[in-house]
């Protein structure tokens, strides 16, 4: 058929089943607007293109599927780069779409011309810079396939202006030939027998497991392993929701704030068998030290995160569709009394969990942000999702709301990106319209993409946005108290801003709750509010997110908390 | 620190060599030399590369995060299986009436050529191993070298095996 590059991208949308674009337009790519205006594809215009990012990947991982997003070049390709290593750094599979100044006046240093193909690479599972139409159909297929199959991730095309214009005859391919990448990831059976003899002759066995089980729909099979060993388990920040919490030998978070339950029973272990995990650095502890009495088990995908971190003595290297079957099929047709076997090693880490469990300090006076989060727990079931921003609050949400399913608990976990929350609850809102959309931020983190508030009022996109104000950065201020003498440099906000008029002035319900006695009815009705809602909450400015591994420190050496369980 | 030379066959295509010498530098790998040419497939580009890495569990990695990239097709090392190395050299070297003949014995001992001389130059070219190119580096610089320009070690395996089918 013949058409232009740019409704070639868009039929390509179409073909991909994609449902809704986030972006912003400008010079590069007004011919793909123009198109976008005849096909009325649907689009979300964003305040800014950080915003357009960061709502297609919420939009991805609270659905599963492909985020898309387009920009202009120059700037807008730019102001994409945050959200693009938010989401390679969390396997969040995006197809980001930038226009590129017209081939002519590429590498003259034209007007808004930036080389966001060189950019991005480093973090993007792959990007292409097209400068004929006819490789858009071919690159298009191939940039949906890459960014969803194996490990997944972003991949950025960028486009060069005159492709958009120039007339071709479309046809869109049905396979994808790639000589270098087949996006099949089977491995050896004979690792997984590995595997199940090491758990045979294990005493103490633990499963650790991360974001690799959300990512590839895993959760079924792992916990019927679960529930087949009694075997405990433990989660990164990006597995949260995947072991069922009504397992009382599942731990929760590990690592720097992790339970004390988790890490103990990380260093305690015989058998660590990791699940989809990639032992980052906040998890590990002093690396070196990390599981030390154990063998180390590793289902991954991703041939790269074998001995990355930690060294490995029996590596799974295939996708978790292949092996955690393969794996539970073994378990369950195997006659051995597994949970009898474990039964003390799990009553013994049971015990600790309840010996010291997430605490903190009640009866203060003050909304403690802990007991917020467990209230918005209380209140919520696994049709709500939770979406967080970076920094304390982040931590609570993570020690405290009790995700029941995956998918359920939506957070920056590798870079970290303050600012992600708002968009990225947008964007889960508009990829899951039934459910509740709940954010929780910092006064910190709001203020950084605040903007999209406006998008929130302007779509009326309903997510209640829950700031924990503390009138501090709050996580810099704790390293500080703790590790800098005091010296709070520049993490005091103290800011003169109104946030509930913020959001007000944005078009934005608002409310403030500030007394503990007001909090639960407070957060009821502006939960039940329909319509986007602001609800800024005065929490303490010093109080510390516990435990805490410090810097350097093995996973046993935590600080604990100072509260009663 | 051991060294190691890698066969990088990747798709011909615009950016991978971004791609390729973007990896290996944001990842902190060592690497001594990188070339990287056409070879008998259109479509294909051979990237030879000479990577200085502390353990296996290193060099394990450089390959393992080389291969995760969309457009590496193949990566052999060619330092563990049976196979020619070689390197390309050109020296330009000083030379006057008083020394030129010195400088050809030189040429001569290590089976180098002369492709070009001038009134004060000469430039001379040698393929060999880097220890062999290495040492006609040395001995010349008892004259005055004025440029070198190295290519980077390349190798091929022996035997009718090519690295694509290995």
């Amino acid at each position: 058929m013949l058409m232009n590059g740019a409704r070639a991208v868009l039929e390509s949308l179409k073909k991909e089943q994609v449902d809704v674009v986030f972006g912003y337009p400008g010079g590069a790519v007004l011919t793909l607007y123009d198109e976008l205006y005849k096909m009325k594809f649907p689009h979300i215009l964003t305040k800014h293109e950080q915003g357009a990012v960061h709502a297609a990947d919420g939009y991805a991982r609270a659905t599963g599927r492909v985020g898309v997003c387009f920009a202009t070049s120059g700037p807008g390709g730019t102001n994409l780069v945050t959200g693009i290593a938010t989401a390679n750094m969390d396997s969040v599979p995006l197809v980001c779409i930038t226009g590129q100044v017209a081939n002519p006046y590429i590498g003259k240093d034209s007007f808004q011309e930036a080389d966001i193909c060189g950019i991005t690479t480093p973090v993007t599972k792959h990007n292409y810079l097209v400068k004929r139409a006819a490789d858009l159909p071919r690159v298009m297929k191939e940039a949906f396939f890459i960014a969803r199959t194996g490990r997944p991730g972003p991949v950025v095309i960028d486009i060069a202006k005159d492709v958009f214009a120039e007339e071709f005859n479309y046809e869109y391919p049905h396979t994808v030939h790639l000589r270098g990448y087949s996006g099949k990831f089977t491995g050896q059976e004979k690792e997984i027998d590995v595997v199940f003899s090491a758990l045979q002759a294990a005493r103490r066995p633990l499963f650790f497991i991360g974001g690799g089980v959300t990512l590839s729909d895993e959760t079924a099979d792992l916990r019927a392993i679960l529930a087949r060993t009694g075997i405990p388990v433990v989660s990164t920040l990006m597995g949260l929701g995947c072991a069922d919490p009504a397992d009382e030998a599942a731990f929760g978070m590990a690592g720097m704030h992790g339970s004390y339950a988790a890490n103990m029973a990380i260093m305690e272990c015989d058998l660590l068998v990791g699940i989809g995990v990639r032992f980052d650095d906040r998890v590990t502890g002093v690396v070196e030290e990390f599981a030390p009495r154990a063998k180390i088990a590793h289902f991954e995908v991703d041939a790269a995160e074998i001995n990355k971190n930690v060294r490995v003595d029996y590596p799974v290297l295939g996708d978790l569709r292949w092996s955690l079957p393969l794996f539970r099929q073994r378990l369950e047709s195997s006659a051995a009394d597994y949970k009898g076997r474990y039964s003390m090693w799990r009553q013994y880490v049971i015990a600790m969990h309840h010996e010291k469990p997430f605490t903190y300090k009640k009866d203060t006076g003050c909304i403690m942000p802990q007991a917020l989060v467990e209230m918005v727990s209380r209140m919520s079931d696994d049709q709500t999702l939770i979406v967080t921003d970076v920094g304390q609050h982040q931590m609570w949400a993570a020690q405290f709301y009790t995700p029941r399913r995956p998918r359920q608990f939506i957070t920056s976990g590798g870079l970290g990106t303050m600012g992600y929350g708002l968009p990225a609850a947008l964007g889960a809102k508009l990829g899951q319209p039934q459910k509740q959309v709940v954010l929780f931020t910092g006064d910190g983190s709001i203020m950084m993409n605040c903007q999209e508030l406006a998008t929130a009022a302007d779509y009326q996109i309903d997510v209640k946005v829950i700031v924990l104000h503390n009138h501090v950065l709050g996580m810099v201020a704790q390293w500080q108290r703790m590790f800098y003498d005091r010296h709070y440099s520049e993490s005091l906000l103290n800011g003169h801003t109104d946030l509930v008029k913020l959001a007000e002035a944005m078009g934005v319900a608002g409310c403030r709750i500030s007394e503990p006695a007001k909090l639960e009815s407070g957060l009821r009705k502006a939960l039940a509010h329909e319509g986007p809602i602001l609800i800024d909450v005065m929490v303490p400015d010093t109080e510390d997110v516990l435990p805490m591994v410090p810097g350097g420190k093995r996973l046993d050496q935590m600080i604990l908390g100072g509260g009663e369980a | 620190m051991k060294k190691f030379l890698l066969a990088v066959l990747v798709d011909n295509k615009p950016g991978v060599l971004t791609h390729v010498s973007g990896l290996i530098s944001r990842r902190a790998f060592n690497i001594e030399s990188i070339s990287a040419g056409y070879t008998e497939e259109a479509e294909v580009t051979r990237i030879n590369i000479v990577v200085s890495v502390e353990s296996e569990r290193e060099l394990e990695q450089v390959v393992n995060q080389l291969s995760k990239l969309i457009d590496v097709i193949k990566i052999v090392n060619l330092s563990k299986v049976e196979s020619i190395k070689r390197e390309l050299v050109m020296i330009k070297v000083r030379a006057n009436r008083n020394n030129r003949a010195d400088i050809i014995n030189v040429v001569n001992i290590f089976r180098a050529k002369i492709v070009d001389v001038g009134p004060e130059d000469v430039v001379i070219e040698l393929t060999g191993e880097q220890g062999k190119i290495d040492a006609i580096c040395e001995v010349l610089s008892e004259y005055e070298i004025i440029e070198i320009a190295r290519t980077g070690a390349i190798a091929l395996s022996r035997g009718l095996l090519p690295v694509k089918k290995m």
